[in-house]
Parts: C-alpha cells; structure tokens; sequence
C-alpha cells in the first residue's frame, strides 16, 4: 500500500523541531529547547506505535514520495518503506530516543549551547528514521551519512575541548574508509541492476548469476563484492575491527549522546543495513563468512579491552562494541532475526547502563571507576537499574539479554559447517567476560567504599527524577524486550522471529531441542560464572586484581589497557605519513608550487600583457592611422598571396 | 576611351596621397582633408567599376558615400571646433590624453 501522510509525519516531526529550535533557538527560545525537541519526537513515537499496530495487522506500505531527479535511467526517489524491519527499528529509535530527550533535560539543564544541543538531537532523529525508513539505498546512504554529520557534531558539542574536538574529527575520518567502500557497493548494485530501489534490486536478484571478476589473482564472484563492499560501510557505522578505533574516544560527547547515538542506534545501522540486504549477503556464501567471522572476532577483541578500562563510559563502549559483534556474528550465520532481535533488546539495557553512567557522572563529576565505589547507598534508583542492565547484558535468565543472546548463540552453533561451532565457542567465551566486566563495574563503582574522597562523598546526591523516570522506563525495557521472541526449545513460538520472516526469511538451524538447551544452559552458566569471578576479584576486598595486573604486566595487561595499540598503530602507519606527504608533499609541491602557481600565475600574465598592450595606446592619432594603415596594407598583401593563383 | 586601369591607378594614387597626407601632417584640418581625399579615392574607384562592369549599383552606392561623407564633414568639423574651443592649437601631437 501506499505511503500516507502518518508515515511521512514519523521523520518529518524531528526535522521540524530541528528547523525550529536550529533557526530560533540562539536568540528566542533558548532554555525552553527541550519543549519543542521533546513534544516532537514524543510524537513521532506515538506515530511508530500505530504503525507498528498497522504492521502487526498485516499492512505494509511501500512507495516513493517525491521524485528528485530523472537522468536516463538514474531515477532517484524520496520515498518510504514501511515493513516489519521498518517497524522494529522506529520502535527502537523513537523509543530510546524520547527517553535520552527526557532525561538530558536535566542532565544538560545550563549547559551552554542547550538549544544547540536539541536541534542536533532532533536532527540525528530524523535522520535516522530517513536511514531505516528508505525505500531505496540512496536515501539509505544520506540517512547514513546524515547520522555520520550528527554524531561528529555531538560529539564534538563540548568544542572547546580539545580531546572532544580530536574525537568528532576522528569518528569522522574513520568512518569514511568505510563509506567510501559502502558508496562503490551502490554504485556496483546501480550498474548491475540499474536500480537503486530496495523492490527493484531484491526483485533483480532472482535468478542472476553473478558474473565472476579476476581480481588480482582472485575470482570474486561480483555479488560477493557487491556484498563486502556494503559490509564495509556496516563495519564503519557499526564500529567493526578494524574500523572499531572510532567509538570509545566518541565517549567525549555528552552521556545521552553516547546512550542514544553510540549504543542504542546510530550504531546499529550497520546490523539494520546487513539486515536490509539480506537477499544480496545470502547469495554469498564468502561474504557471509566474512561478516560472522568479523563479528565474533571484534566481540571478543573487544570484551577483552574492556576488562582493564577505568573509565566508565568506555568499559560501556567497548561493551557495545562486543555486542555489535554478536549482531553482525547473527547476521553472518543467516540469523538476521536474532541480529535484530539483539539490537532491540540490546537498545534498552544498553542505553540504560549509558544513562545509569550518566547519572554516576553527574553525581561524582568523575568519569574514572578508580575514584567511586560504594555509590548504591547514595543512589538507590541508578544502582538498581545499573544492576538490572548488567543482568540483562550479562544473559541473567528471563531477562531481555537473555533471550536474544541465546538465540544467536545457539543459531551459530546450529548454523552450517564447523565455521558455526568455532563462532559458538567464541561467543560463549565473549558471554563469559561480558559478565565479567559488567560487573567488575558494577563492584567498583556502586560497592564497597567511596574512593574519591571526603569532600565529594559529601556531595553525593540522586539525580532528579526527570533523569531516574526514563532508567525505570528502560529497566522495564531490559526485563521485559525479550518476552516477544521466547526460545521454541522450551516449548514457546518465538513471535519475533516469526514477526520478522517476510523480511529476513527464516535461518536454518541444525539441531535438536536438547542440544538447545545445552547451549542456553551453558550460557547461563558462563554467564554466571563471570558475575562470580567478578565478585571474587571485586566485590570482595581483595588484592588479586593488583597481584594479578602485576603478574600479568607486560603482554596481557599492559596490551589489553592499551587497547592492542591499534591506535597507535593507525597513528604510525596512516595519521603519520598522511600529515607527512601534507607537510612535504601536497603543502610545498601541489598547494604551493601548482595551484598557488595557477592562481598566482594567471592575474599575474594577464596583468604583464596588459602592460605591454597598453604602450601601444600612446594617444598620438599618427601612430593610430600608421598602424592602420599599416594594417590594411598587410591585408591587402596577404589577400593577394592567397589568392595569387589566380 | 579611356582604361579602367587609368581610373585605379588614379585612385590608387589619391588613396596614397591621402594617407600619406594624414599620417604625415599635424595639422586636423590638413588630416581632415586627406580623409576625405581617401574617401574620394573610394569614390572614383567605384565610379570607374561601375561604368567598365556596365552596372549601375556601384554608382548608386557612391552617392551613398557622398552622403555619408558630407555627413562625416559636418561631425569632424564640430569636433575639431569643440576643440579649439578648448585649446588654441591645431597640432595633433599636443593633443594626446588618451594614451595610456
């Protein structure tokens, strides 16, 4: 069915806040930002829960809006689909991003730029219901991009920071190595299906056979290429290795920016585009392994950085890398359900641990676990809805983490071939130190003694409650999210999974009930083991983490607290020669000898012409009627040679 | 009768006059003059041409330049005028703002 003007509305609110609030909000509104900000996004979300009402009926919509250009066959659309996929993702988005609204009206109350920081807020909403609610993959990509512009803005937002200023430019730069392949994908999927429309292309995938490149040696299959140069741009977006090195340093943005754009949404773009084009990956059995092959290693690369971190946000950050790996592990076994699945579940206790740091931060003005402890007295509502988060990610029975992560675990490990029972090994492993460092946070920061001194325990205060409302929204969120997609192993239909069929099809699963419950119970148990090692080594007062950081210093620790030194291996190996041949080459050679010579150069020679030209107007009428004379007697001269034949 | 070359070598020979006359004299009137025996130069030639090629269009067209000539005179004649209004001298060399 058609597009309808409800549809349009869901984007089209936050554009009109940000319209608002970004041309008035400096001199007229001001303080009162949150308002507009606010009611239209809130309103969006009542627009997504009818949708998703109309989509649960059975409807969906589909259709292009606005036609903005027509040049042979490149047709390129404004338009909106409106599918079961659509739908899970405004939920999420709109859902999420009503409560970080809530809840920065008091954590940014007298920041300046306030208003500054709704209109980007609103913008980065309507962008992201552009990106997921495209009907094609150019508006895919500017949503993309867009969301792109937004995070760099937000976290830049505190500019006169220099670390932040650093951190925007770098989230960026670094993901424009994957877009730049994400872009060649589209223009591959242009020449090869001369669409750019989701229906169009899928349509287009039937039945095709894949013409096979030579590339350097290597036969690819063009759909494989096709396939990972879009993963590119989801490795990118989604904070994938080696594209990963983005998301910790956008920690410096404000903490409802990291809880809505650096875990609930932004960056589960990438999973939704794996999700999206499922019908391209499918075709690919490379590309495929490549993507779960990716997503296990970065969810392990990362859980293990984030054992060692002391900042509280980037211990979250690097979670939130680890569980993208889950996401795009499921995507890479055919379990584009469970993948979604995760991102939906993952949205609520991910941007609740975001916002219960927040919280943490806006009472001990400290970002360093070193210098907390001992918090849940002081802030019972945080640190119950920390504790609750931390069960849910940590795969705590019943809870919403629970569920999703099960599935995904157990789709790999029933998914074809030994590649899956390798990826279920390493996703177990990864449950494992997800529990474990959830909850080394949870000692450290809300248990036993306050370590940042007398003077600021004194000060330690809950957050009003405009901030504590939108935990215990989303502390219902992570309990209760997982109960739509309950496991068929122990006798329940999982309605998700079903929901979602028409769009990602449905994965294979290799295996039986028992084996099922092998895996969930081993999770559970991993699970479990990590909260207890946790407590071992931090709950209780003990002084094995020092003796084992000391035993372990050098290759482990030192590593893992560096965080591989990828950084500075992307600083030595690109940062360092690129600002080189800047400095030596392109300053000196290209901008100062060649352009500079063109720009300088042409003023210049015109101007000696000019000169040389302007001593024959000497203003002597004899010199004047010489020339001429002289020049219609050169023409006669020259008419007669030319026609000297005859 | 007479050759048509006679006729071209005359107005060849006035047309050189004429500009010898103009870039060589510094006097405007004297210029003027020999503008006008360029133009005449012209004319004479036309004349001949139209009479030898037996068409009378080429005579028709030197009533055209006559015309144009006398108008040319009138105009020439202000400026030089205008001029002296302003200066008292006829030397084209002392008269050389325009240069650059």
């Amino acid at each position: 069915m058609g597009i309808t003007a409800t549809h349009m509305l869901i984007p089209g609110l936050p554009l009109l806040a940000f319209l608002v609030n970004g041309l008035f909000g400096a001199r007229v509104i001001k303080e009162k930002a949150h308002w507009i900000a606010t009611l239209a996004v809130a309103g969006s979300w009542l627009l997504s829960v009818l949708t998703v009402l109309d989509v649960l009926g059975g409807k969906t919509y589909y259709g292009d809006v606005y036609r903005f250009i027509t040049s042979g066959a490149l047709k390129l659309s404004v338009g909106f689909c409106i599918d079961q996929l659509t739908v899970v993702m405004l939920v999420v988005v709109t859902t999420v991003s009503t409560l970080v609204h809530i809840y920065s009206i008091g954590y940014m109350h007298g920041e300046s730029g306030y208003w500054r920081f709704y209109s980007y807020l609103s913008l980065f909403t309507f962008s992201m219901l552009m990106l997921v609610m495209s009907n094609n993959f150019l508006q895919l990509y500017f949503g993309w991009e867009a969301v792109g512009v937004c995070s760099y803005l937000l976290i830049g937002f505190y500019y006169n920071k220099e670390s932040a200023a650093i951190a925007g430019k770098k989230a960026f730069i670094v993901n424009r190595f994957g877009d730049f392949g994400f872009a060649l994908g589209l223009f591959l999927v242009f020449i090869n299906f001369g669409s750019l429309d989701y229906k169009t292309v899928f349509a287009a995938l039937q039945g095709w056979q894949s013409p096979v490149l030579h590339v350097m040696g290597f036969d690819i299959d063009r759909i494989t290429l096709i396939a990972l140069l879009l993963f590119c741009g989801a490795v990118g977006k989604s904070a994938q290795f080696p594209l990963h090195v983005w998301l910790p340093d956008a920690m410096e943005g404000p903490t409802p920016v990291s809880a809505l754009i650096h875990a609930a949404t932004m960056v589960t773009a990438g999973v939704f585009l794996l999700a999206r084009c499922n019908p391209i990956f499918n075709m690919s059995h490379t590309a495929m392994s490549v993507v779960a092959v990716t997503g296990a290693f970065t969810a392990l690369f990362a859980a293990t950085i984030a054992l060692v971190q002391t900042d509280i946000k980037r211990v979250i950050a690097y979670s939130t890398i680890s569980q993208l790996g889950y996401m795009v592990l499921a995507c890479g076994v055919g379990a584009y359900s469970a993948g979604i699945f995760h991102l939906y579940t993952h949205a609520f206790f991910k941007a609740l641990l975001f916002l219960g740091a927040g919280s943490v931060i806006h009472a001990v003005h400290d970002q360093d676990i070193r210098n907390m402890g001992g918090l849940f007295r002081h802030m019972k509502t945080t640190a119950i809805t920390f504790w609750i988060a931390s069960l849910s990610i940590s795969g705590f029975p019943l809870l919403a983490g629970f569920f999703s992560k099960d599935e995904i675990l157990w789709l790999t490990y029933a998914s074809h071939g030994s590649l899956g029972k390798v990826l279920w090994m390493v996703g177990t492993l990864v449950a494992l130190l997800t529990a474990f460092y959830s909850f080394r946070l949870i000692f450290l920061t809300f248990h036993g003694q306050f370590r940042g001194g007398h003077e600021k325990e004194h000060h330690l205060h809950e957050s009003p409650s405009v901030m504590t409302i939108p935990l215990i929204i989303l502390c219902v969120g992570s309990v209760a999210a997982g109960w739509v997609g309950l496991p068929p192993a122990l006798g329940f239909e999982n309605h998700f999974a079903h929901f979602l069929m028409p769009v990602v099809g449905h994965p294979e699963a290799h295996g039986s009930h028992g084996e099922e419950l092998m895996v969930m119970l081993l999770s559970i148990a991993v699970g479990l083991a990590g909260i207890g090692a946790a407590w071992m080594l931090y709950g209780k007062k003990s002084d094995i983490p020092d003796r084992l950081a000391a035993a372990l210093n050098g290759v482990p620790y030192r590593w893992l607290q560096n965080k591989y030194y990828l950084d500075e291996f992307y600083d030595a190996v690109i940062v360092r020669p690129v600002i080189w041949a800047a400095r030596n080459v392109l300053l000196p050679i290209t901008d100062g000898t060649i352009i500079e010579g063109i720009v300088n150069g042409l003023p210049k020679s015109i101007g000696w012409f000019g000169e040389k030209l302007r001593s024959l107007q000497t203003g002597v009428l004899h010199h004047y009627a010489t020339i001429m004379a002289a020049g219609a007697f050169a023409l006669v001269v020259l008419a007669l040679a030319l026609m000297g034949g005859n | 009768m007479v050759p048509v070359t006679w006729y071209m070598a005359l107005s060849a020979a006035v047309f050189a006059i004429g500009v010898f006359g103009f870039v060589t004299r510094r006097n405007v009137i004297i210029m003027f003059m020999s503008v006008e025996l360029m133009l005449n130069a012209v004319n004479i030639n036309l004349v001949a041409m139209s009479h030898y090629l037996e068409d009378i269009r080429g005579q028709i067209m030197v009533f055209f330049i006559i015309a144009v000539a006398a108008a040319e005179a009138a105009i020439g004649l202000a400026i030089i005028i205008a001029l002296f209004r302003n200066r008292p001298t006829a030397h084209i060399d002392e008269i050389k703002e325009m240069g650059g």
